[in-house]
């Protein structure tokens, strides 16, 4: 079975809530939909306080080409624009609605009818992507329009399917494709289109036997051409762009470039969803799958909730906060991060709030490195982790550059196996920001 | 005994052979330096802290030597004194300068902050910054991890074990200006260091709105502008909720001090 060849660990799965369908989350009062919770810079709002909105009406619009649009997720009235406090604790810009019924523009298809046929033009397709705001919905949130438009005088011959879902925990992914397998294949055929490839590849880990097998027959029944499955072997962090090509194709992405120097073009299984709703249905990216998921969790599940609805309001529906909770995290516990309130909208990238319990969420102590070189065995780019580190908590930024920090996927394997509890990634990440700013600077000296 | 007197020979022509080409290289290759630099170089305190903005100790000195007139170069370990020094041996007359001193702004000591959260990541501020806003729920106060305290050459400023924020011995202090680029915050702020050490400054950088801020501190800038109607020396400016006051015209009258009701503005005597 294939997977990537350096590195990679293999944390507890603890995929708790695999088998809970997707319930809907009912409207809550307000919703603060954030407007720049995503890669790029911030959406303009377009919208004013007092002014009724309806279900997937534009409030704000893309600033620039790597921007995305925004739009409302309820029916309602805008209360106010101010700013809101995102997962970092820091205020940005939102709008909040208060809720008013359920009213939809009449543009969207609401009915479950799947609809195959496109007969769109690739530009139109991305045209339409590009009016719905989708962002990658894996967690990075770059703007999918953005992507799919391919550097001039490059062309890929191959579009991968990123449904690995490596980060332990989390399941919104494997429950979309269990219950939406076959508007996700419109929806990769339809990408297929825009991008111009003919081939698509699905990488699923063989912990999803189900999905594989669900995909597996229904490309079959359905005659969907093109489309491939491939089963992967499980290990973390598979779900890495780069390390989901080397997977699936063995190539593997010279340090510094895009996907798209070896003709790839990887997109996650929730956006192939996302595209599909908004090319064939007209729906802009209002809702998302998000996962309540933690040992003490007494109802663990899948949730499809409005983008701009609390966390905490989520988090209440599941059942409220366990008592035994040490730490609130948003996402998964590798790539996840901590939030000090839950008081903090869904954003388009939300993909699950984890409840980690006290005894298991404290750092222990920090020791001096021992120089084992696990970290530099588990780092999945094949960088050496320690120096990095080392290098970044003595400010050497030119020689942390040269050992090709850019590179590093924030996957925090190094930190994860490092016997002796240091912090590399947080340094290192500090390190990779320093560095990236320097290089910028001096790339708009040049310029 | 032959041997011995020609080795002795042989070694003594080689010798002077190789001093004269040295001797002919070294005229040849001769970089002309001023001696006054390494004049002006002895008279500096060789804190080497960049607070002066160049390079290191003899950088400065090289600027001095080669500058028209001493303005806008100031050692600020040396002060004063050290430029008065170099002045005269350099035969140009020095600028005064006002000495200034780091001040932390940020009051908001664990009573009047209260922590909402444990961080347990890294223990510097940058990495804590980059990660998250902070312990409390203001995202613009100190975060108590020390980096100041780490970078400071001049073990001028310390965390104070009770309020949690870092505290600057005035006698140590030269205000080389490491610490403010250390804090990723920007708390720390080079002021003048005012007759007798009496200074007024807004030891606050919330630029929430007054009623969030409160929230997060009692000791913040609610941005309520009663200082700025005060102040009879338009010393005060108010931006984004936030006060600022003006060393260079603050007359140190006091009034906003009596006026503020947070206590943000602070009164060192």
């Amino acid at each position: 079975m294939k997977t990537f060849k350096i590195g990679g660990i293999h944390p507890e799965e603890n995929k708790l809530s695999a088998g809970k369908q997707i319930v809907d989350i009912p409207l809550p009062k307000q919703v603060i939909i954030p407007l720049a919770a995503y890669i790029g810079a911030p959406a303009a709002p377009i919208v004013a306080k007092g002014d009724k909105v309806k279900v997937g009406q534009l409030v704000g619009k893309a600033n620039g080409f790597v921007s995305t649009n925004v739009h409302s997720s309820v029916s309602g009235t805008v209360a106010k624009i101010e700013d809101a406090m995102d997962a970092s604790g820091y205020r940005r810009s939102s709008v909040f609605i208060d809720t008013e019924g359920d009213e939809w523009l009449e543009t969207i298809d609401r009915t479950p009818d799947i609809k195959r046929d496109c007969a769109l033009s690739p530009e139109e397709i991305i045209a339409k992507i590009c009016d719905a705001g989708i962002v990658g919905l894996g967690g990075a949130t770059f703007p999918a329009h953005v992507k799919m438009t391919l550097p001039k005088g490059k062309k890929a011959d191959l579009l991968i399917i990123n449904a690995v879902e490596c980060e332990p925990y989390l399941t919104c992914d494997h429950r979309l494709m269990l219950e939406h397998s076959e508007e996700i294949l419109v929806g990769i055929t339809v990408s297929m289109k825009a991008i111009g490839v003919k081939r698509a590849v699905i990488g699923i880990e063989n912990n999803k036997p189900d999905a594989i097998s669900l995909f597996n027959n229904q490309i079959q029944k359905l005659s969907f051409k093109g489309i491939e499955v491939c089963p992967l072997k499980v290990k973390y962090p598979q779900g890495g762009e780069k390390q989901l090509i080397e997977a699936v194709t063995g190539r593997r992405v010279p340090s510094g470039a895009l996907p798209i120097e070896v003709g790839a073009v990887v997109q996650n299984v929730g956006t192939s969803f996302a595209v599909y709703e908004a090319v064939q249905k007209d729906k802009p990216l209002i809702e998302r799958i998000v996962t309540v998921t933690g040992k003490s969790v007494s109802s663990a599940g899948n949730y499809r909730v409005r983008i701009g609805v609390t966390l905490l309001d989520v988090v209440n529906f599941a059942g409220g906060i366990p008592e035994d909770t040490g730490k609130y995290v948003a996402g998964g516990p590798m790539m996840g991060r901590a939030v000090a309130n839950l008081e903090i909208p869904t954003a388009k990238g939300s993909a699950g709030v984890l409840f980690i319990r006290e005894g298991e969420a404290a750092h222990r102590e920090m020791h001096n490195c021992i120089r084992c070189a696990r970290c530099v065995k588990v780092c999945p780019m094949g960088l050496e982790p320690y120096l990095l580190m080392s290098l970044s908590e003595n400010s050497l930024w030119e020689r942390m550059e040269s050992e090709r920090t850019m590179d590093c996927i924030e996957c925090g394997c190094c930190s994860y196996i490092c016997p002796a509890n240091r912090t590399l990634l947080d340094y290192i990440r500090f390190g990779k920001s320093t560095v990236g700013n320097i290089i910028r600077n001096r790339n708009a000296k040049k310029n | 005994m032959n041997v011995l007197i020609i080795s002795i020979l042989a070694l003594s022509a080689t010798g002077a052979v190789s001093a004269t080409i040295l001797f002919l290289t070294a005229k040849k290759f001769q970089v002309y330096e001023d001696p006054r630099i390494d004049a002006a170089a002895a008279a500096l305190p060789s804190a080497n802290c960049g607070g002066c903005g160049f390079a290191g100790c003899r950088a400065f000195a090289t600027a001095c030597v080669e500058a028209d007139s001493m303005e806008g170069l100031l050692c600020p370990v040396g002060g004063t004194e050290v430029m008065k020094n170099i002045a005269s041996i350099l035969g140009k007359t020095a600028i005064e300068a006002e000495p200034t001193v780091a001040v932390v702004r940020c009051a908001g000591s664990c009573d009047k902050r209260a922590r909402n959260n444990h961080y347990d990541g890294a223990k510097t501020c940058a990495i804590a910054a980059q990660l998250y806003g902070g312990e409390t729920g203001c995202v613009f106060g100190c975060l108590g991890f020390g980096d100041c305290e780490r970078i400071c050459d001049f073990g001028a400023i310390g965390l104070n074990p009770e309020t949690l924020l870092p505290e600057v011995d005035e006698s140590k202090c030269t205000s080389c200006g490491k610490c403010v680029k250390s804090c990723p915050k920007m708390l720390i702020e080079l002021r003048k260091k005012g007759v007798d050490s009496h200074r007024i400054f807004v030891s606050c950088r919330n630029k929430d709105k007054g009623a969030i801020a409160r929230k997060a501190c009692s000791a913040t800038c609610i941005g309520c502008s009663k200082c700025l109607k005060v102040c009879a020396y338009q010393a005060i400016t108010i931006e984004n909720n936030l006060a600022f006051i003006d060393d260079k015209k603050c007359q140190l009258c006091g009034s906003c001090v009596a006026e503020c009701p947070t206590g943000a503005i602070i009164n060192k005597e």
